[in-house]
């Protein structure tokens, strides 16, 4: 009887994988899942021997033993010394991916304040990301502006782009939300694709310059790296501060519950319109730095799926929680560059981990019960 | 001119219509914006090149070529149910009860899952499928008709027609509009909510597949990211019609290949594909209910 269950599954999948390569690929998969099925079968017959130790582990998560560990001061202290002094001793290689993790980290955790603050999906979040490089790319190139003076432009822009798009998709109930975002990130990537004559098209825009700071040009990587890290300390100061001002809360209670919320007096228009500008304001800067480190920018870099990486960034760390975010970004920066043999799986799994992670731990890994307080 | 581009839009906005009544059947009965309902349909148009393939291997096509064409599209419609059977079965059965973001997080994995198994498997080029019409057609009022264009129009207008008289006049179909109403007094009633669920979601990928297959048949080129596109154009079909109505999915779905048509034609070329997020945002603001359906209010 228990083996009827398994067999019955795996033929299943085996006759829906089977026009794919062939009969002699389908029973391979079949044969595999059907031991892999028996294997997970007889461990579970064990579940009791691995239960108590395992529901420790989570334990550790959900009631936040590890808070003390990574809020501890002095850890904050080692930490940061460690992040100062790596530059003297990895390859060029091992900077770029901690460059790259950064901005990430700047983008996700200001998608963060609009899906892990606010509640609100919005899948169109690179296009932020793209008009901040943009318009510091243009800026740079056709009238010559500086880094240090285009940076607060960009911002603007963006910002100015977010309340945009706040305005009329506000209106909105969340999934609906999430398919507007989506058209407008698509609009932005389309806009950008055609308008040769300002964009040069999907040829991009090359030559912008670097930052400089009293004649002093960053041009190595260690001087991007030490950028970066100001930056994201940056953000991460700030967010931290207004995710406990009283916005912050706004948001939460949003979050939770938008009705309970507006009886209590909260606009929730206005809150859900601050956390969408103040979003992109972030997508701004990470865009501008993004442009000003590659000295090129094309519509390539901004596709949909950019905004979906920086999603699952958002929820794989734990949707809410600043240092989830912050592991759940470098994380998926790092992953992928571990595992280069098998790059062409990388989507594959990145789909299968998102549905297995809504199903097990819709919170995400760090999102514990930290992130909200229930009664 | 004009004509003619009415008779392309007519052609596309059908096969818009068939994708967009799947998106509304799922959202009219579990409010989910099932994102994996376009990779259904590129797995429809995947399965007929494959499955014609094979035909042709085992010499049915040149025994008859009607005969092949229903075989494929008998075996293309049984995977692609079965795949959305199973779809709903992994990804969104588990997460019925919990948030509304989780389920939408979910679809997405399970589309970016398909687009790259479909890439992993069938290779990232374009498939041909062998152009079985030739450019052949016939004039109606001056305007060239292709046999195929004939042939989608037809199929689609019949599809909607059962369809429309399967969920008004059988015993499932009464179910279905019930479970869409009120799940609680559904189930207080018999009616067993997950067979209907189940049904629905065959019933769309069904749809999906003629729809993919018809457009295979069509433009003879596939690609493993048709899918996603054209699910999005759907759902805004759908959304401008009265996202849970059947009626407004055709007609949204006609107006879209219209418009796409019209303008891809009389605009702007390059921006085609931006049209339909211009008036899904349009249509969102000025009507949140689309065309045919009134507007809600949230209950608490």
């Amino acid at each position: 009887m228990s083996l009827l269950k398994p067999l019955i599954i795996s033929i299943w999948f085996a006759l829906l994988f089977l026009p794919f390569k062939g009969l002699k690929a389908a029973l391979f998969f079949l044969i595999i899942l059907l031991l892999t099925l028996l294997l997970f079968n007889s461990l579970f017959r064990y579940k009791n021997i691995f239960k108590d130790p395992l529901q420790k582990i989570f334990n550790l998560f959900e009631f936040n033993i590890l808070t003390p560990l990574y809020e501890s001061i002095y850890l904050r202290y080692v930490l940061f010394a460690a992040l100062l002094v790596i530059p003297f001793f990895v390859k060029d290689y091992v900077l770029d991916v901690a460059i790259l993790s950064c901005i990430y980290i700047i983008l996700a955790l200001g998608l963060n304040v609009v899906v892990g603050f606010a509640g609100l999906l919005n899948l169109g979040f690179v296009a932020f990301y793209a008009i901040g490089a943009y318009t510091y790319a243009l800026l740079n190139t056709k009238l010559g502006i500086g880094f240090w003076s285009a940076l607060p432009f960009s911002m603007l822009l963006t910002t100015i782009a977010g309340f945009l798009l706040a305005i009329p998709a506000l209106r909105l109930r969340g999934d609906y939300l999430a398919i507007v975002t989506l058209g407008f990130g698509e609009i932005v990537r389309l806009i950008l694709n055609n308008w040769d004559t300002l964009t040069k098209g999907p040829n991009g825009i090359s030559g912008i310059s670097t930052p400089v700071v009293f004649s002093f040009t960053f041009y190595k990587l260690t001087h991007f790296y030490y950028l970066l890290l100001f930056f994201v300390a940056i953000t991460i100061f700030i967010t931290k501060r207004v995710h406990k001002s009283r916005i912050g809360r706004a948001w939460i209670a949003i979050r939770e519950d938008e009705i309970a919320a507006s009886t209590i007096g909260i606009n929730t228009t206005m809150y859900k319109l601050y956390a969408f500008a103040f979003g992109a304001f972030w997508a701004g800067l990470a865009g501008s730095i993004f442009a000003a480190k590659m000295q090129f920018v094309s519509p390539e870099s901004f596709t949909f799926m950019e905004s979906v990486l920086i999603l699952c960034m958002v929820i794989l760390g734990g949707s809410g929680s600043i240092s989830g975010v912050i592991v759940g970004a470098f994380l998926l920066v790092l992953l992928p560059e571990l595992l280069r043999e098998v790059q062409l799986y990388r989507m594959l799994a990145l789909g299968a981990g998102l549905v297995i992670l809504m199903i097990f731990r819709p919170r995400g890994i760090l999102g514990g019960k930290s992130a909200s307080l229930r009664i | 001119m004009l004509l003619q581009q009415l008779i392309n839009g007519i052609t596309l906005g059908s096969v818009y219509a068939l994708i967009a009544l799947g998106y509304s059947m799922v959202y009219g009965i579990l409010e989910l914006i099932n994102f994996a309902h376009g990779e259904i349909y590129m797995l429809g148009a995947y399965f007929g090149i494959i499955f014609f393939g094979f035909l042709t291997m085992l010499g049915v096509t040149n025994y008859s070529i009607f005969l092949s064409l229903i075989l494929t599209f008998l075996l293309s419609i049984m995977f692609c149910s079965a795949y959305g059977f199973t779809i709903e079965k992994i990804a969104y059965k588990p997460l019925r009860n919990s948030t509304r973001l989780s389920p939408l997080i979910s679809a997405i994995g399970v589309s970016i899952f398909l687009q790259n198994y479909v890439m992993l498997t069938q290779g990232a080029t374009d498939k041909v499928f062998p152009n079985l019409f030739g450019a052949r057609g016939f004039y109606f009022l001056s305007i060239r008709m292709t046999y195929i264009q004939l042939f989608i129009i037809i199929v689609s207008i019949l599809i909607m027609i059962f369809l429309r008289l399967f969920i008004r006049r059988t015993k499932i179909g009464k179910a279905m509009r019930a479970v869409a109403q009120d799940k609680t007094m559904a189930s207080l009633v018999g009616i067993n909510i997950d067979t209907i669920i189940s049904i629905t979601f065959i019933i769309g990928s069904a749809l999906a597949a003629v729809a993919g297959l018809m457009v295979a048949m069509y433009y003879g080129l596939v690609n493993y990211f048709i899918g996603y596109i054209a699910g999005i154009k759907a759902f805004t079909a759908a959304v401008l019609g009265g996202i849970g109505s059947i009626r407004g999915a055709m007609v949204g779905g006609l107006l879209l290949g219209l418009v796409e048509s019209l303008g891809g034609s009389y605009i702007s070329g390059e921006y085609k594909d931006a049209y339909a997020f211009v008036i899904l945002i349009i249509i969102l603001l000025v009507k949140p209910g689309g065309l045919f359906r009134k507007a809600e209010l949230e209950k608490v």
